[in-house]
């Protein structure tokens, strides 16, 4: 029976000397969510487990000017909270809502969903689109990379020994601009996507200023899709800037056939989803409320 | 408590009160399978085979037993081998030297998860550490998962000497087909011949596991003197005693099984798993072991339910009478013979009247688990395909699907293609309730479309035992011995209070271990409010008569001028004298003086047991760039005889439904190519969530069984078997494009939708 040492961090400092020590061994425990799965199933063997749930700057949100930067260890359910964030940021916010059940979200975190590199996870294609920026601390000090840049593979991080997530930062916004997250599961609840994307405008009138897309679980990791959002700037959401936007979606997808969906499945759900997710985002700047998963 | 019951002929019966149950359960003082534990137990794990086929050449266990906190460590060596036979478990059949063979596997893997060697050890760390270190020498051999694959002459055969019964004059080579089967009636070519329209299709259904939220656990205590006790989550503990006797060559009066509160069992805990492992491993070690699975064992190890391919073929004239109707089933056995193939081709077309009729059904082993029962077995299977046709052939006709059917419909009389001729039964009123529901006069909601479809099931007797005590202060205990799952206590203490004439919560049920009462077949095949029910019945009017031996003392006049009325000994007549009515605590009070405790009792095997028929209606709406179904409304109506208890009656019939359409939509067992089980937990085995369904509405039809006191049918099984087609049904409907093969999840359908998007376009 190997021994499991459970430390907790006051400070970044701490957790990161606790991590540096533990050689690879080390497991940053936030909410636990998939860490206590993982260690039940056997898929993760911690040495050391740092707890870092007790460090303030990882357990809140801070706005400065007009920015916000979130904890990574920030419930779900306080960030569901958070009117000004939700109002800010509304597909990201519904994302981070989206994981696991009601009771789940007590205790699951933004950071704790970016750092499980599932390239299902439903917060971190929100994320991209928004143009969030994981800020990392660690044994030669502080670096801050776009989500996108975060993760180099299904359940592998670019961290190096050592380091951890601290915070997420949520760039300024306009009034003029909004988000969505839509994913498709075959259920309503409970579930994993088989497809999720994100899809962040601005708009000037009724045309599309700028625009970030995002795709999960079509590929090795999260997804952000530039030639979707070109497709989609300049247009007025018109069915053939979807269309193309939507090609430029499914051409992006490098699936897998799996027990969740198919390859063609797959690939055909991202355009789906990119078509109803910016019209979504669309209507939120219009002032209209939207609700849903798929 | 209830205002009484909507029934004029009851006091009881019809009403409902809480159930018995229910205050333990809403507190979670209730103790299910994993909650028992002894002083010094120890925690027993099973090795499994990772490999779907493969022959064992040899196990060393040594460096297992060589570590410390490790107790023992069994193999299919510390189990007898047994005869090739034949005994029933629930609506099903098993062979002994399968049994022994499916807990421990002896000469070969047959499926992945197939356990090879169990240990005992101080704690749950040291029982897996000492799992590792048990070393298998595997021969691995090719696999087969799907059926038609192992029907073939070329695929890897799993059982060297299996022959298929039932086929004149026998094969000569082993095969992987265990059984054919066949049933007639009248003549099927000649009906064909006379038809004016026939309808053929292919289906096919994946295996789905029964689901049950409490994974299996067993506490097996052997003591030094050969005694054994068991406590267990089952839903027969006569039938685990009966088991683990003859696995383990014990008396069955050495055995004592407890059952505990069961968090579900749908059919598929009338089979054992770890209480022999248990029992030998307490046997070896002389202390208490307890063992529990995870989900991903259960998933891998227990159940599940069969998948099977079916071929219908329907004929019939232009005004929907059918005239001919054949099917072909094909079923899954899992890694031993003994699928539901026999119930599945008896069920396919008991729903109607037709003159001729052809089934043949095979019982095909491959590479999975054993499959066990599950609600209704084998009947969803053949009703899907029966059902999709017969709504092709409304179409078709441009017939109401309601009107199709009762054109058809069996009733009193009408004999079944496998030779039963029915009593009262209410295939008509159940589908004319269906037709003047409020849900189907009304038009589906736009986006939305309508399926119909219904099913047909047994239900069954047997044997049951039952004893009726009266405390000393007048109450009553009324014992049995079939764990509830459905709510069957409640039932049993209605029936009881009803016949004996007292209230509800005068009446206490309890389900005693298999020392303290006589002997009670599985709960299963909606047995038990039915035959159980009719012991308890019957122990009453033990009771009775014994109360009225005991007035007659007390009065000093002949039994027979006693009548019992309204829970009262009263004279018969005025000729027998003025007494003051006996209560049951008046007569409890004497009871020393007049001959002792008071307390009836009954044995019987039932027969008689009245069939049950449901129609269900499913409106969906199809998302067509997703394949995504919803579920927007849904009734179900059934031919429940009396309700005993609505409620529970209602919570049957929209629990089978529920998991009918997670069957319908999502459920499947996935297997990679290596025939290892792709999704053995909830997750990626999905069943439905409360989110994704409307409130279940329900129709109960009470067409008494004739053959009860209280007229009750079984009512557990029907609900599961017309939801596959009520909402394939509807997709059809609702998109113009027909699935026969299940689940219709959104992968499928989407590209079934994307596949016949150009032909619609072209028509």
């Amino acid at each position: 029976m190997s021994e499991i040492q459970y430390r907790v961090a006051k400070n970044v400092k701490d957790a990161c000397a606790a991590m540096a020590a533990a050689k690879g061994k080390g497991y940053i425990l936030a909410g636990g969510t998939d860490l206590l799965v993982q260690m039940k199933s056997g898929t993760r063997e911690p040495g050391v487990i740092v707890d870092v749930k007790k460090i303030p700057e990882m357990v809140s949100i801070v706005e400065k000017n007009g920015a916000f930067t979130v904890g990574a260890a920030t419930p779900a359910a306080v960030i569901g909270e958070h009117k000004k964030l939700k109002k800010t940021w509304p597909g990201v916010v519904e994302a981070i809502n989206l994981i696991g059940s009601t009771q789940v979200q007590g205790r699951a975190s933004a950071g704790g969903n970016l750092c499980n590199a599932s390239p299902a996870a439903d917060s971190v294609p929100a994320m991209v689109a928004a143009g969030v920026v994981a800020n990392i601390a660690g044994p030669k000090g502080k670096r801050s990379v776009p989500v996108e840049k975060f993760c180099a593979g299904p359940g592998k991080t670019n961290l190096k020994t050592g380091e951890i997530l601290v915070s997420l930062t949520f760039p300024k916004r306009g009034k003029d601009a909004s988000d969505a997250y839509l994913r498709l599961i075959p259920r309503t609840e409970m579930d994993i996507a088989v497809v999720g994307c994100g899809v962040s405008l601005t708009m000037k009138g009724d045309t599309v200023k700028d625009a970030r897309v995002s795709l999960g679980a079509v590929a090795p990791t999260v997804l952000l899709v530039d030639k979707a959002a070109k497709a989609l700037i300049g247009s007025k959401l018109e069915d053939k800037a979807l269309d193309a936007a939507a090609q430029a979606c499914s051409d992006a997808c490098t699936p897998i056939d799996d027990k969740r969906g198919t390859i063609r499945y797959r690939t055909k759900i991202a355009g789906v989803l990119l078509k109803r997710a910016a019209l979504i985002a669309r209507d939120r700047i219009n002032g209209i409320e939207h609700r849903g998963h798929r | 408590m209830p205002d009484g019951s909507p029934n004029p002929k009851y006091k009881w019966i019809g009403t409902r009160p809480d159930r018995p149950d229910g205050a333990d359960k809403v507190t979670g003082r209730a103790r299910f399978g994993a909650d028992f534990n002894l002083p010094g137990q120890l925690i027993g794990k099973v090795l499994r085979s990772p490999h779907p086929h493969a022959i064992i050449k040899s196990i060393d266990t040594s460096k297992a037993e060589a570590l410390a906190g490790v107790k023992a460590v069994v193999t299919a060596k510390d189990f007898p081998e047994q005869a090739n036979l034949i005994v029933p478990t629930g609506e099903m059949q098993v062979n002994l030297r399968d049994i022994t063979r499916n807990i421990m596997a002896r000469e070969k893997a047959l499926y992945e998860g197939h356990p090879v060697a169990a240990v005992a050890a101080v704690s749950e760390a040291i029982a897996k550490q000492a799992l590792a270190l048990i070393k298998v020498d595997y021969k691995v051999l090719p696999h087969v998962i799907d059926v038609a694959d192992a029907m073939k002459p070329n695929a890897p055969v799993l059982h060297d000497g299996m022959i298929t019964e039932g086929v004149n004059p026998p094969p000569t080579k082993a095969s992987n087909i265990a059984k054919r089967v066949e049933f007639n009636k009248g003549d099927a070519k000649a009906g064909f011949a006379e038809a004016e329209i026939v309808i053929e299709r292919d289906y096919s259904t994946q295996a789905v596991h029964q689901g049950y939220i409490e994974p299996h656990a067993a506490l097996a205590s052997a003591a030094e003197d050969g005694q054994v006790q068991v406590w267990s989550t089952t839903q027969g503990h006569f039938q685990v005693r009966g088991f683990c006797a003859k696995l383990l060559n014990l008396d069955t009066s050495q055995i004592r099984v407890t059952a505990t509160e069961i968090g579900g069992g749908f059919g598929g805990k009338t089979v054992v798993y770890l209480e022999p492992l248990a029992i030998r491993l307490s046997q070896k070690t002389g202390k208490p072991v307890k063992m529990t699975m995870t989900r991903e064992e259960v998933f891998r190890a227990s159940g599940p339910a069969p998948g099977g391919n079916v071929k219908v073929r329907i004929g019939a004239k232009k005004d929907g009478r059918i005239v001919a109707a054949e099917c072909t089933v094909e079923m899954q056995a899992g890694a031993f013979p003994g699928s539901p193939v026999g119930p599945a081709c008896m069920c396919s077309y008991a729903c109607y009247d037709i003159d001729n009729v052809h089934i043949v059904g095979f019982d095909v082993v491959s590479n999975r688990p054993k499959v066990a029962a599950y609600r209704a077995p084998g009947a969803p299977i053949s009703a899907w395909a029966v059902e999709s046709t017969l709504d092709i052939l409304a179409q078709q006709l441009k017939m109401d699907p309601i009107d199709l059917r009762l054109k058809n419909a069996a009733k009193k009389g009408t004999k079944t293609a496998y030779g039963v001729t029915f009593n009262t039964i209410g295939m008509v009123e159940t589908l004319e309730a269906a037709k003047s529901s409020e849900h189907y006069k009304s038009k589906p909601k736009p986006g939305y479309a309508r399926g119909v479809a219904a099913g047909f099931w047994f239900n069954v007797g047997a044997d049951s035992s039952a004893a009726a005590h009266v405390g000393e202060d007048g109450s009553v205990t009324v014992i049995s011995g079939n764990p509830d799952i459905g709510g069957s206590r409640a039932s049993l203490a209605l029936m009881a209070a009803e016949e004996l004439g007292v209230d509800y919560d005068k009446v206490r049920p309890v389900i005693a271990d298999t020392a303290s009462i006589g002997f009670n077949f599985v709960t299963g095949g909606s047995r038990v409010t039915f035959a159980t029910g009719l012991a308890v019945v019957n122990s009453v009017r033990d009771l009775i008569r014994e109360c009225k031996v005991r007035a007659a003392k007390i009065w000093n006049v002949d039994p027979e001028a006693v009548m019992w009325e309204n829970g009262m000994a009263k004279p018969a007549g005025s000729n027998v004298g003025e007494f003051e009515p006996l209560t049951l605590a008046a007569l409890a009070a004497q009871a020393g003086k007049t001959g002792g405790p008071i307390n009836g009792h009954a044995q019987l095997n039932v027969t008689g047991a009245g069939p049950g028929f449901g129609v269900h209606v499913c409106d969906v709406k199809v998302d067509n760039d997703t394949g995504c179904v919803t579920v927007g409304r849904y009734t179900a109506a059934q031919d429940v005889g009396t309700a005993i208890h609505p409620s529970y009656v209602e919570g049957q019939l929209q629990g089978g439904a529920v998991q009918g359409i997670g069957w319908a939509l999502n459920e499947e067992y996935i297997y990679n190519a290596k025939g290892k089980l792709d999704n053995p937990g909830f997750l990626d085995y999905r069943m439905p969530v409360a989110s994704d369904l409307p409130m279940i509405e329900t129709i109960l039809v009470e067409v008494p069984n004739p053959t009860h006191p209280y007229g009750v049918r079984g009512v557990g099984e029907v609900p599961i078997i017309p939801p596959l087609a009520a909402v394939g049904n509807a997709v059809a409907r609702a998109t113009g494009v027909r699935m026969t093969d299940l689940p219709i999840s959104p992968p499928r359908l989407s590209a079934a939708l994307d596949a016949a998007a150009p032909k619609m376009a072209a028509d």
